[in-house]
């Protein structure tokens, strides 16, 4: 099923792997915002909540409009759809389970020789 | 750069398997599986409070984990290790507690692959079709929310 555009589907699962953006996504879900409605209600930065943004845009999992200045954005409800099967779900779990663990074999934690641990 | 993740769920049979390598040897990544303190740092969020409960990563052992979201949400996992044999194999029950008594039993084989690397191989089997959309359904809700802010840290490390 995901065969196709393997490579568009791993783009867009990188983009949903952020907590932020997913909440940028639910935010979206409601309605289209600006940059400014959307930096809102996070502490960080409007130009990191636009760096998501961007994300999510290459993603192609949200679009923004020429509107003036506004330029609201606007979700893409069926890229969205397309990673909503249970699957996708599993898959994204997995992912982020799978770098999660590179990361920590990355760190000289996952091996070097004996840990203090084993002394306790 | 980052290993493919490729996962089957084959139509009518209550079954996901997946397939993943990763740039380590194996005894790398089993230690990274039978160490409960590395177990928490991958298996858990950072977004989400990990308490390992307990994780005894040997034929006979259990463990008992629970995910807490920032609204405070638990989310419990436990389960049976049947068999663990080092660096090679090992076969769990898993289940959630937000779908209690759907217990599925899941292997994993790791594998030597050439130049230090290796290949982990897990297949999953639910009591029913119902079990696996339903269970993954519920979990993955909670599941969504693991791991992953670790993700943005890692791909800006790689790109340094």
């Amino acid at each position: 099923m995901v065969a196709d555009d393997d490579a568009a589907l791993d783009g867009a699962f990188l983009a949903l792997a952020d907590p932020v953006r997913r909440r940028i996504i639910a935010r979206l879900s409601r309605g289209p915002a600006t940059v400014n409605e959307l930096a809102e209600p996070f502490e960080i930065s409007k130009q990191a909540v636009s760096k998501h943004i961007q994300v999510l845009e290459q993603a192609n999992l949200v679009t923004r409009s020429r509107d003036a200045q506004r330029r609201p954005v606007h979700l893409n409800p069926a890229r969205l759809e397309a990673l909503t099967a249970w699957i996708d779900q599993y898959r994204l779990v997995r992912e982020g389970q799978f770098r999660s663990l590179d990361a920590v074999l990355e760190s000289s934690a996952g091996h070097t020789a004996p840990k203090a641990k084993d002394r306790k | 750069m980052t290993n493919q993740l490729k996962i089957t769920a084959p139509e009518g049979l209550p079954y996901i398997d997946f397939e993943r390598e990763f740039d380590f040897p194996v005894a790398d990544v089993f230690r990274a599986h039978k160490d409960p303190e590395l177990v928490a740092q991958w298996l858990g969020p950072r977004g989400m409070k990990m308490e390992m409960d307990h994780y005894d990563f040997r034929t006979g052992g259990s463990y008992r984990y629970i995910h807490t979201g920032p609204e405070g949400v638990p989310y419990e996992f436990r389960g049976i290790f049947h068999t663990v044999r080092e660096n090679e194999f090992a076969l769990q029950t898993f289940e959630f507690g937000g779908y209690p008594d759907s217990v599925s039993l899941e292997s994993m084989t790791f594998e030597e692959l050439d130049g230090g690397r290796c290949r982990l191989r897990g297949h999953a089997m639910y009591q029913s079709m119902e079990a696996r959309d339903g269970m993954l359904h519920s979990g993955m809700e909670g599941g969504m929310s693991e791991g992953y802010e670790r993700l943005d840290e890692l791909l800006a490390g790689a790109s340094v």
